[in-house]
This record gives C-alpha cells, structure tokens and sequence, in this order.
C-alpha cells in the first residue's frame, strides 16, 4: 500500500497559470528524490503534499487519508502526527531551547512528552550537549540536525525535507544524506526529499523530475 | 508544554512591553481600589455614625460643619448653644431621644467627648471591658483608640484643649479609663466619651448653681489655645462663641470649697447621683448611674442634667443628637429650632447627601481618570501584542507546520492579554490595598475607619474588568495570528 499518493494535483497562484503535478506514489520505507530547477515548483508541491496550501483541485492521500478531506484543526492534527517537515532553513523557534522545541513537536502531536527519547535522539545526531543551547548559539551544521531531530521525534509516516544539501559541499551533503536516510530507517518513515542538487540523484532508487 | 508555559515564554522574551502593560494595569486598578473602598468605607461610616439620628442641633452656621463637628468629628462646631434652650426643645414631645453633646478637647487627635449614657443608646453601644463613668474625669474610649494607644482599665490620659492633638494639655485635670466600648464600626471607635460635667469642669466652667455669674469675670486658670474662638475664613463665619466661652465661665475649682448645694430640687425621676468632691468641698452632683440608664429609658438627657442648675447658670452644650418619636416630626422641630431659637437645626440625611454630592465630583474624576489608565493600559497591550506578531509571525508559522492549529495559536494569544491583565490585576489589588494601609497609618484616626483589608465584591468586579480589557486588546492581534499563512512566510524567509 502506498504511504504516499497524489492525483491530478493543480495549484494555482492568484493572476498565474495553473501549476499541474504529475501524480506520485511512494510506498513505505521508500526513499523518493523529487527533482527539479528552481521554480519547476518543488516547495508549492511539498506545501501541499505537507497540507501547509490547499490544491485548487485534485487529491493527497498519506496513509489512506485524504488529506483535503480534514478540517482545518483535523488536518494540523493530522500533520503534527503523521508528517515530519524540514524545510531548507532550520526554522527553529528562537526563544526555545533545541530541547523545547523537540517537546514542542511532541505536545503539538499530542504525544507524552518524552524527554529520554529526545536525548537519545540528540544522541545519534551528536547533538545531546547543544541541547539546552537556544538556536542562536550553535552552527548552521547543528541548526539543520536539530531541525531534523523536530521533524522525526513523533515518528511520521512521510518525512519531506526541502533541499537539505543546498550549499553543502561533496563531503557535508554525504553526510546530511546518510544521516536522513539511517534515521528515516530508524524511525520507520518514508522520506521524501526534494532538490535541484543533481549530485545526490543516484542516491535514490525512486526520483521523480519536474 | 501547555499553553499557559508557551504564553509565559512568549511573555518573558518581551519583558519590557510585558512589565509596562502589567504595570499600567494594576495603576488603573490600584486607584479603583483606593476610590471602591474608601468611598465604600465612606458611605458606611456616614451611614453607622447617623443612622439613628434624625437631627442635630446646634449653634447658628454651617449646617454642614455643624453635621461633620457633631457627628462625623472631622470639623470645628459652629460655636455652643445654650443648655436651657437645647432642653426646651428636647421637652418636646415630638422627641423622642435627644443626647447631648459637648465638645472641646482631645487626647493625641481622639476627641473627647462630653455627653451623657443616652449617647451609648443612641448609638447601639455596648462596653467591651469595664463600666461607664459614675462621676467626672472617668471616661469610656473607643476599641479603635484604646488599641492604638494601648489603653486599659485604670490609665490616666490628659486631654489637650482644642481639637487637634497639638492643643495645650490638661495636665491637671487627667482622665481615668473605667470603661472600653465594643467595636461598633462608627466614630465612635476613635472617640473618648466621659460626662458633660467633666468637659465644663477641665474648662473651669462652674456648673454648680450659684458662684458661676460671680465669677463671670475670673480669669481662667487654663491657657487654652482657643483655636476655635477664632474667626474662621474658611467658612465665613466666627467662632467667637464656638465651644467654650470661658470669659464668662472661667472660674477656678479651688473657690468650691462652700458649696454644698443638694439637688433637692432635680426632678423626681432623676435616676443616681454622682458624687463629686472638689478639694473639701462636697457637693454632691446629681447625675445619672449610667448602667441602670442604658438597661432601660430614652429620656435620659432631661434627667440627667439636674434642670434646677441648668436654669441658673447658662450652661452651653455644642450640640443636640435628636432622635424623632415620629415622622410628624420632620416638619415641625427643624422650623421651631430655626424660627423661634437662636439655634440651628440641621438634617444629617439631607447634609450627608450634600456631603456626599460634594465629595462625589473628586471620586467622580478620579474614577475617570482610572478608566483612562486602564484604557492606556488597554492600548499598551494591544500595541504590545500587535508589534511582537510582527516579529512572532515567523514563530507562529512554526507552529503551524509543527501542527499548532490556527484556534490554538487564537487562544495563545488571548491567554497572553488575558494573564498580562490579571497580573497586573491583582498587583493593583494589592498596591491599592498598601496604599489604603499607608493613607490609614499616615492620616492619624480621621481615615481609621477605612477597612484596608476588606476586599470588597466590587473588587473581584475590577478583576474581571481588567481581563475584560486584555481580552479586547488581544482580539486584533489574536485574528492576525489565526491567519498565519505557514508557507507564505516560511518560504519567504
């Protein structure tokens, strides 16, 4: 069964042609290279398979739900638990410790707060003694790691980052790559990465090109 | 992480803004407080200390000073009116009660107040400790002056002359405590009562029925600071004959030494006698046993000032406490006092709601200014909240992707206004309340009625305006937070 499938997806912004997307499947543990130059309309793809924009038309299912079936709150909840989002800034909440804002996924999911299981995360990412360290106090290395530790704590079904080796060079964007992939496997999550850093291309068995 | 630990974290990155918001907040509702209460406290004194008391009268001026000097005891009487009259009116049998009243000196600030037992009925008093008076120089004080200046059965105090506590002291003429009152949430608490002969006595006023207009030009043996005696501006009147006129009752005690008068001629229903001794000289001074008194008649005043002495040596009192026998009386005894007497007639009800519509417009404008503190307070938060969105909506959008619905992020921010304006709610409370205390311990007796620590249901009301006004402030910028967009301002980052 997929975890992941699209279909007819079209997204149009006010006074611009209508953006249409070639239907995707992913099915579970599946890693997926979405590929595209800049403004093929990567990030509007991921928006809506994320459920942050609502399609003009067409649908998302992640794991047999229709994601524009939900309601407003229903659909936040639903996102908070089944989908893990990195965006290509770490995008961490200043005013929290890298620890807070790994409680703060968990409670938003409505999941216990579970403090061990944040540092045994921190631990794999070799990021346990940043954690009580506010995000203006570590590098751009460990921001994106513990962006990474936010998206996977609540072990989502999909997780989607955007561009993660986007100004990397050879040896950090191997890293970054092995690092999603061991904790996508880790977490049992299917990942979904896109990008228009072709250098990673054969890293995936499934890559989709816009 | 709860909503109300994201508020607070919210609320301490913004400490300025927060402590200026939280800070207007409770300034608005200090001053509420300080008005509620002390206004509260206000209309409560004026009701205890006149509740039962249809009318007073006194010397000619003021109406309203003669109301606040005999029943409220923050002015200068209106001058001294005499016994004999003061009784022709009591006689009438329109009247029910009437208690008189002399006034003259203090003990530190507490007003001394010479009168008879009726005065205790008058006001529904009981004694706590001890007895009434049975003869001159022992008085009874109120709860609120005995627990301040530690006062107990058997203490001497001296007065000092005049009405504030800088007067000259009688340091011959010392009272003895014999009784304390109960609490009775009335002047009365901060008063000192003794007999009327005890307040003619410390002034060298001979009241015994013979020497006193042969002596009508005897120096005085007190040097009183006659403050009163003169003429007073303020209230465009003179006091020249206010209180005591000692140039014609001035007399010295030591020149008793012959009398001997027996009051043979005091009515039959003249209840005890009180026996006075002056230095060898016996005179025995009919006056009433002021327990039997209370236990059980309302004719007191008449009976308990022998009628022959009063006839005959022009003894003054400051005022009359009438109580009406019906309400026929209302029509009739203020015209007869105010056309066939030298002597004025004044209505509490009527001068208290004067009072009241005077002391109304500065608690009217206080009040308003208040609400305009709180409205600023208002504006702080909103202009507060509004501005930090600006630079939260990127935290928000955050929020949203982690899966914060859009009500969650409505509500945060409410709850922000919200515990914004109960802080500062309370801390008004409570700086209202310290201010209440400090005006009390700083104002000497005149404002110890004022209940500090009561908080008064109206309070709890002030409470829930203030969240009211963090509740509107927040609304605005609560909406914009609802309508974070998360891709438009993540992706634009």
């Amino acid at each position: 069964m997929d975890v992941l499938s699209t279909h007819e997806l079209v997204f149009q912004y006010p006074n611009s042609t209508p953006m249409r997307f070639q239907n995707l499947h992913m099915e579970q543990l599946q890693h997926t290279l979405l590929l595209g130059d800049s403004g093929k309309g990567k990030t509007t793809l991921l928006n809506l398979l994320a459920g942050f924009s609502k399609p003009s038309s067409g649908t998302v299912f992640l794991n047999g739900q229709d994601l524009y079936k939900l309601s407003g709150s229903a659909l936040d909840s639903y996102r908070a638990k089944h989908i893990g989002f990195i965006f290509q800034e770490a995008h961490l909440l200043r005013n929290f410790t890298i620890l807070e804002n790994i409680k703060l996924a968990q409670s938003l999911a409505n999941n216990k707060v579970d403090v061990p299981a944040i540092h045994e995360l921190l631990a794999m990412l070799e990021m346990d003694e940043k954690a009580n360290s506010y995000p203006n106090e570590i590098s751009r290395g460990q921001l994106q790691r513990a962006a990474i530790a936010r998206a996977i704590i609540n072990k989502p079904a999909l997780l989607i980052a955007d561009e993660p080796t986007a100004a990397l060079d050879d040896s950090n964007t191997q890293r970054v790559l092995d690092l999603l992939f061991a904790i996508a496997n880790s977490y049992q999550s299917t990942l979904l990465i896109a990008t228009h850093d072709k250098r990673i291309k054969d890293h995936f068995s499934h890559t989709y090109q816009l | 992480m709860n909503s109300l630990q994201l508020v607070w974290k919210n609320l301490s990155q913004q400490k300025g803004n927060t402590f200026l918001s939280i800070l207007l907040t409770a300034f608005g509702i200090a001053i509420l407080t300080v008005l509620y209460v002390s206004s509260d406290s206000i209309e409560k004194q004026l009701d205890n200390n006149s509740k039962d008391i249809d009318l007073v009268i006194g010397a000619k001026g003021s109406p309203l000073q003669l109301i606040l000097s005999s029943l409220y005891h923050v002015d200068n009487p209106t001058g001294n009116i005499p016994l004999t009259e003061a009784l022709e009116i009591a006689n009438n049998p329109l009247i029910e009660l009437a208690v008189p009243i002399s006034l003259g000196d203090n003990y530190k600030g507490h007003r001394i107040i010479g009168t008879d037992s009726s005065y205790l009925e008058l006001y529904g008093l009981t004694i706590r400790e001890g007895k009434i008076w049975n003869k001159s120089f022992q008085a009874i004080v109120g709860s609120e002056t005995a627990s301040k200046h530690q006062l107990k059965i058997g203490d001497e105090i001296h007065g000092a002359h005049g009405l504030s506590a800088e007067g000259h002291v009688h340091d011959d003429h010392p009272f003895v405590v014999v009784g304390i009152l109960e609490k009775s949430n009335s002047i009365v608490d901060n008063l000192i009562l003794c007999n009327l002969e005890s307040v003619w006595d410390v002034h060298g006023i001979h009241h015994e029925e013979h020497d006193h207009e042969e002596h009508a030009d005897h120096a005085h043996d007190h040097e009183h600071d006659h403050g009163s005696q003169q003429t007073d501006e303020h209230h465009g009147h003179n006091h020249s004959d206010s209180v005591h006129n000692h140039e014609t009752e001035s007399h010295d005690h030591d020149e008793h030494t012959d009398h001997d008068h027996s009051h043979e001629s005091a009515t039959k229903d003249t209840l005890a006698t009180t026996n006075e001794n002056h230095e060898g000289h016996a005179h025995e001074e009919e006056v009433v046993s002021r327990e039997e008194a209370i236990a059980g008649r309302n004719d007191v005043f008449i009976k308990s000032i022998g009628q022959d002495m009063v006839k005959d040596q022009g003894l003054e009192i400051t005022a009359l406490l009438v109580r009406y026998r019906s309400p026929a009386a209302i029509s009739v005894i203020p015209k007869l006092v105010n056309q066939t007497t030298n002597m004025q007639a004044a209505s509490p009800a009527i001068e208290t709601t004067r009072l009241f519509s005077l002391i109304g417009v500065g608690i009217d404008s206080l009040e308003i200014l208040a609400y305009v503190i709180m409205f600023i307070a208002g504006l702080s938060i909103f202009i507060s909240l509004y501005n930090a969105l600006k630079q939260r909506k990127y935290d928000l959008a955050i929020m949203r992707s982690m899966g914060a619905s859009k009500n969650k992020l409505f509500t945060l921010v409410i709850v922000e206004g919200l515990v914004i304006t109960l802080i500062g709610g309370i801390l008004g409370l409570l700086l209202g309340h310290l201010a209440l205390y400090f005006i009390t311990q700083q104002t000497s007796q005149s404002a110890d009625f004022i209940e500090v620590f009561n908080i008064l249901p109206k309070e709890w009301i002030l409470i829930l305006f203030a969240i009211l006004v963090g509740l509107i402030a927040s609304v605005i910028p609560a909406f914009k937070a609802y309508n974070t967009n998360i891709s438009t301002i993540l992706n634009d980052k």
